[in-house]
């Protein structure tokens, strides 16, 4: 048998802005998905120990408040030292296409600006997931 | 891949990314497992194991963050294993429970798990009872299981715990009428949530006039009813009493050994019936589909086919 793709969507900081990161929520879960919503201004610290008990397969981010070159950086540190860099880290909101591109080389595995459609949101969770394979 | 035998020292040292493998490959009933969970069953047995059921909205997250706070201060380790519902259509499922149980990330005395129904027959699943192993095999002392809101689903966890407490909430009075024959029979413990509230009292009440009139489950436990207000703290310190009152009953008048025979006879079920429903899957069951839909064979017949009988 196998088991849905587990997801964690959080909002890290002070940013207060949680109607996008609902949204996709409910779309992953309409693709079947177990997605784990941890809720408004969490540390990157509360994410990456969340994520480890929740054994996801995937860190989903959402920032709004323009602080993602800060706190992007700091979840994928967090997991390598905690031993759990094989945890996929992508994330959405606004962010200026330099900084995105900047993310991305740092190891965030995928960006979702404004209008992105759902499918492609889905699509790319199954395909990294899939590319990473069983661990 | 590490093979799941390989995880069992991690998880016996209580290495959290073990635990949390072993968990999710329980969860989904992977073959590969089954012999690392079995070892790991030698190890199980320590903790107390408390069941939280009530109606949705009743306050059941947030009173476990609140009791998982306090057994912290008394040096208890806790596991959470938090229950939401799966959606009927997609299988997807979005749990929340951890919103409420924020504080307690960081906590390495804690460990907390959501876990989706995944429309399993019961609403608690198998592998809620898998986790509960890997959990307690990993020393979490004093494990939770948190149910999805109301429903039959909920009379099911009094078959996985040592101790199960029911929420009522003020302000639900016909609601407590009408989830009387199930739900409200099957608590050790009576909790009325949000007692900062002025119908507190009033539920409270009913409650304990409704139990006078009810046949306990054991002439010798007459159910308490606890009041507590998670946003006070008032209640907490005399409910977690009040469950180490319970544990100490069970341990002293041997009623423990009649949970622990009706736990392990529920698993041992629940076991089976995932066993012949993936036997099922495997068969391609789609020809006795067919022939039971066109009225060639009756379930029956086809169930015992499918058996072997």
């Amino acid at each position: 048998m196998s088991s849905p793709i587990r997801v964690l969507i959080a909002k890290v900081g002070l940013d207060g802005h949680d109607r996008g990161v609902k949204v996709v929520a409910r779309i992953l879960r309409d693709a079947g998905m177990d997605v784990i919503y941890t809720g408004l201004h969490r540390s990157s610290e509360d994410v990456v120990n969340a994520a480890i008990q929740e054994d996801v397969d995937v860190i989903g981010v959402s920032m709004l408040s323009g602080a993602h070159m800060t706190h992007f950086p700091r979840i994928l540190n967090l997991l390598k030292e905690k031993d759990a860099a094989d945890i996929i880290v992508i994330g959405g909101g606004v962010i200026p296409d330099a900084d995105a591109a900047t993310l991305k080389n740092m190891g965030v595995a995928d960006l979702f600006l404004q209008d992105t459609p759902p499918d492609t949101i889905v699509n790319s969770v199954r395909t990294l997931v899939e590319a990473r394979g069983k661990r | 891949m590490i093979p799941s035998l390989d995880l069992i020292p991690g998880v016996l040292a209580g290495r959290q990314r073990d635990v949390a493998r072993l968990i999710t490959r329980a969860e989904a009933g992977d073959d590969e497992c089954r012999p690392a969970m079995t070892a790991l069953y030698q190890h199980t047995g320590k903790a107390h194991i408390i069941g939280i059921t009530g109606v949705p909205g009743s306050g059941k997250s947030t009173l476990v963050k609140a009791l998982a706070t306090a057994a912290r201060q008394m040096g208890r380790r806790i596991g959470i294993v938090a229950i939401d519902p799966s959606s009927p259509f997609s299988g997807g499922a979005i749990m929340g429970d951890r919103i409420r149980m924020n504080d307690l990330s960081g906590d390495p005395g804690v460990f907390i798990r959501s876990m989706a129904t995944r429309g399993s027959l019961g609403g608690l699943c198998r592998a809620a009872l898998d986790a509960v192993d890997v959990l307690d095999a990993a020393g979490y002392d004093l494990i939770i299981i948190e149910t999805v809101g109301v429903g039959q689903d909920e009379v099911e966890v009094v078959r996985a715990s040592h101790t199960t407490l029911v929420v009522s909430a003020p302000g639900l009075g016909d609601d407590i009428q009408a989830i009387k024959a199930g739900i409200l029979e099957i608590a050790d413990i009576h909790v009325v949530s949000k007692c900062d509230k002025p119908d507190a009292q009033r539920t409270i009440g009913d409650l304990k006039t409704m139990l006078m009139l009810d046949m306990p489950r054991d002439p010798n436990w007459m159910p308490p009813v606890v009041g507590t207000s998670a946003e006070s703290g008032k209640g907490i310190d005399e409910l977690l009493k009040t469950i180490q009152t319970h544990h100490n009953y069970l341990h002293q008048s041997g009623r423990i050994q009649d949970r622990l025979r009706m736990i392990a006879e529920s698993r041992i079920l629940k076991t089976a019936e995932e066993l012949v429903r993936r036997r099922f899957v495997r068969h391609q069951a789609g020809h006795f589909i067919a022939q039971v839909a066109q009225r060639q064979l009756s379930p029956y017949q086809a169930a015992q086919q499918l058996l072997g009988e």
